[in-house]
């Protein structure tokens, strides 16, 4: 297999200036004394990323994952060391970098092409299909200033997509436009997996890592510290946390917890979700259940025709959107082949751990490539009460114990 | 244009008929047996891969040129008029205020004014737009890789798009005045015209990588530039300076003064569209630049007619414009390795 980047010994310095001197006089008159403090954002990194993998860079806020990554691109240069590319190479660190919002939707396709380096003729030839893909097949001759938000975004994705690239380098810009939107890049990154082209993920977000990369690279404070298959470096990064005394930052689920109800394509619903209901002893007689009772979830769903590998995904929702428990398609749930008709999949919890609080319960059902089919954001709702007299949002298993010389009263 | 922006998204009608749009647009397999280009990213990058990168990047260039031309005058009603309309007006000021206040006395003075004017334009247009164009597109420099230098030279390519309608504006001018050019010097005008352009080339990329560091040089520059034009030869002629100067035994100093690349190329401006009129120096004006007989006055003795433009031979225009060629390829490859050396703390500095 052939290697697409080679990192070899990639030191990054950055200087910190206590006080940022850019004008002349400034720099004359505290000239010699600048205070600055060197920063090695990236020490020695040395990798190779093989061709047609996915590779998730991960690691905290400053750990120089960013800086790798524009290293990897072209947009810094390394301090000492190199990076050598292979293939024609396509960055997305932000949607849209250099639109001119005096200009139209075309003039700026052929702007932001010849940025990422697309020829004008491939613009030309490919230019149908980036307005259709951003939708703005009505737009594209209005000025770029006119646009929401949602649409500069779209016309950006749509423009960096297009360069068709061996190497894909994304930098967490996923999270963007309105959640249709947001699967459709979650497609098209999965169809670039599927021609085996090389893509570079950097995230914070340790289950982003989980579901889309093959190998992650962890880097701690400019140094790497593994570079290994996502599970077991999944873990060398959790473990790193804990040393270092940083809880994980709690990672909200962009695709659930949106409070803007999701739009599915119409050809995706084959299998739909009629409703859900939840069922706990003595349902008639009060309202609620009492943390550590059994509850179980009832989904219905409706299939048009025949699916194989359909996953059903439930989540818990707090009321100010915190998802408490989310089963991840694939590991908690098998995939099913369902036959056309309705039928009904049921959660079970056996001891319902959560505190006080009224839940939402969200049901999604997705292919084996997790295309969403249909998701029913809340299904339902229940409420617990807790008859202990701890806060919080879980209950958790504890026991204490004390040493003496103090004793219980 | 206030009602484009209360657009809504697709209708739910034909999203179905986009989805299936979408669908289609699905990049083709890989071909394995495709030579992939290869790429080295490091501090050190010599000079011939930027200057190939460059000229990859030349179809960016043109987009840029014509993105800066388009913004430059979208909603203004006269639109790039204005780029014609600008100097015609400066024009018409420095004509009135030298020719009947301050008594300037050279024949055909708007013509001289207008041959020098041109060419100074394109140097002043081009650097204070260039000096900034780092700072100003800081949003793509920290976020997209492409041969950075291509932004000056963008700018430098617009103050050439500007540099044509005025063009055209003289070519209006000739033809209503009726005054010819010495065609024989045309191949002097492009040759001068040429070494204009890499000489501000050179300058504008030069600045724009150090007006990373000392954000003053945009301003310096518009500073430098209007003391900058009043010391080469626009509003009175090189003679007046070169008979001064050797009156007061300062012969090197004219020497010097020549060796500023600017000069020659508006010499050769001057030469090209002002030569052909073959302009008288009135006597008053003649007694104070007849002096040692310098080869530059031909005409040393006769104290009447004395031309404004040095007369020098044809093959000396050619060889001063080919040490400027030198030097500007020279300037633009220096400049070319102090911004690559400065470039890699470019996302740092911004």
């Amino acid at each position: 297999m052939s290697v697409a980047i080679e990192i070899q010994g990639v030191s990054k310095r950055f200087r910190l200036y206590h006080e940022k001197y850019t004008s002349l006089k400034e720099r004359v008159v505290h000239a010699g004394h600048v205070p600055f403090e060197e920063f090695w954002a990236l020490s020695e990194v040395t990798a190779e990323i093989a061709a047609g993998q996915t590779v998730g860079i991960l690691g905290r806020n400053g750990s120089g994952k960013s800086t790798l990554l524009k290293c990897i691109a072209g947009i810094l240069q390394p301090s000492a060391g190199q990076v050598v590319v292979r293939g024609q190479l396509a960055a997305m660190l932000e949607l849209g970098a250099g639109f001119q919002p005096e200009l139209s939707g075309r003039d700026n396709i052929y702007l932001n092409g010849s940025l990422l380096g697309l020829s004008r003729r491939d613009i030309d030839r490919r230019f149908d299909e980036i307005v259709a893909f951003a939708e703005l097949e009505q737009f594209i001759d209005n000025q770029v200033k006119y646009y929401s938000s949602g649409m500069y975004v779209r016309l950006g994705f749509s423009v960096a997509v297009s360069v068709e690239p061996d190497i894909l380098l994304v930098d967490e810009v996923l999270a963007v436009g309105d959640e249709r939107f947001q699967q459709k890049c979650i497609d098209r990154v999965q169809q670039f997996q599927r021609d085996g082209r090389t893509i570079v993920v950097v995230s914070h977000s340790a289950d982003m890592m989980r579901d889309i990369c093959n190998t992650v690279l962890v880097l701690d404070r400019g140094h790497m510290v593994t570079m290994a298959p996502v599970g077991e470096a999944i873990r060398t990064f959790r473990e790193r946390l804990i040393e270092s005394g940083f809880a994980p930052p709690p990672e909200p689920e962009p695709a659930v917890a949106g409070a803007a109800p999701v739009e599915i394509a119409p050809r995706r619903r084959q299998v739909k979700i009629s409703g859900a209901t939840v069922e706990y002893a003595r349902q008639e007689e009060r309202p609620y259940i009492e943390t550590g009772e059994p509850i179980a979830v009832h989904v219905g769903f409706d299939v048009a025709t025949p699916m194989a590998g359909v996953q059903f995904k439930i989540s818990l929702v707090t009321e100010r959107e915190a998802i408490v428990f989310s089963s991840t398609g694939g590991s908690a749930i098998e995939e099913m082949a369902l036959d056309p008709g309705h039928g009904t999949v049921t959660f079970r919890f056996d001891s319902m751990s959560l505190l006080d609080g009224r839940f939402a319960v969200v049901v999604e059902a997705r292919d084996t490539g997790g295309v969403v089919l249909d998701i029913l954001d809340p299904a339902c709702h229940f409420e617990v009460m807790n008859p202990g007299r701890a806060v919080g949002i879980v209950g958790l298993p504890m026991r204490v114990e004390l040493t003496p010389p103090g004793t219980w009263p | 244009m206030g009602s484009v922006s209360e657009i809504d998204l697709t209708s739910a009608d034909d999203a179905a008929a986009q989805a299936e749009r979408a669908a289609s647009f699905v990049p083709g397999p890989r071909s394995a047996e495709r030579e992939l280009p290869s790429r080295v990213v490091s501090s050190r990058v010599s000079l011939r891969v930027r200057i190939s990168d460059l000229w990859h990047a030349r179809e960016l260039f043109v987009f840029l040129v014509r993105k800066e031309v388009k913004v430059k005058y979208k909603n203004s009603v006269l639109g790039f008029v204005w780029s014609m309309l600008n100097p015609a007006i400066v024009l018409m000021v420095y004509y009135v205020v030298f020719k009947y206040f301050l008594k300037s006395a050279i024949p055909a003075f708007a013509l001289f004014l207008f041959s020098g004017l041109i060419a100074w334009n394109l140097i002043a247009t081009a650097l204070p737009g260039s000096s900034a164009s780092i700072v100003a597109n800081a949003g793509i420099v920290k976020k997209v890789a492409f041969p950075r230098e291509i932004l000056a030279l963008a700018q430098v390519g617009t103050a050439s798009v500007f540099f044509f309608f005025q063009s055209i504006v003289l070519a209006l001018f000739l033809i209503g005045f009726q005054y010819a050019p010495a065609w024989s010097y045309l191949p002097v005008l492009l040759f001068a015209l040429v070494d204009l352009l890499i000489l501000t080339a050179a300058i504008a990329v030069y600045l724009s990588a150090v007006n990373v560091y000392y954000r003053d040089v945009e301003h310096l520059v518009a500073v430098l530039l209007q003391a900058a034009f009043w010391g080469v030869p626009i509003i009175y002629s090189y003679n007046t300076v070169y008979g001064l100067l050797t009156k007061h035994h300062l012969l090197w100093v004219a020497r010097l003064y020549l060796a500023d690349p600017i000069v020659p190329i508006l010499l050769s401006f001057q030469r090209a569209l002002y030569g052909h009129v073959s302009p008288v120096v009135a006597e008053s004006t003649a007694k104070a630049v007849m002096y040692h007989g310098h080869p530059a006055i031909q005409y040393g003795t006769q104290l009447a007619k004395l031309p404004v433009l040095a007369n020098y031979p044809y093959h000396f225009y050619v060889f001063m414009l080919a040490c400027v060629f030198v030097v500007a390829v020279l300037m633009f490859l220096g400049a070319m390795v102090v911004f690559g050396r400065i470039e890699g703390n470019f996302a740092e500095e911004l």
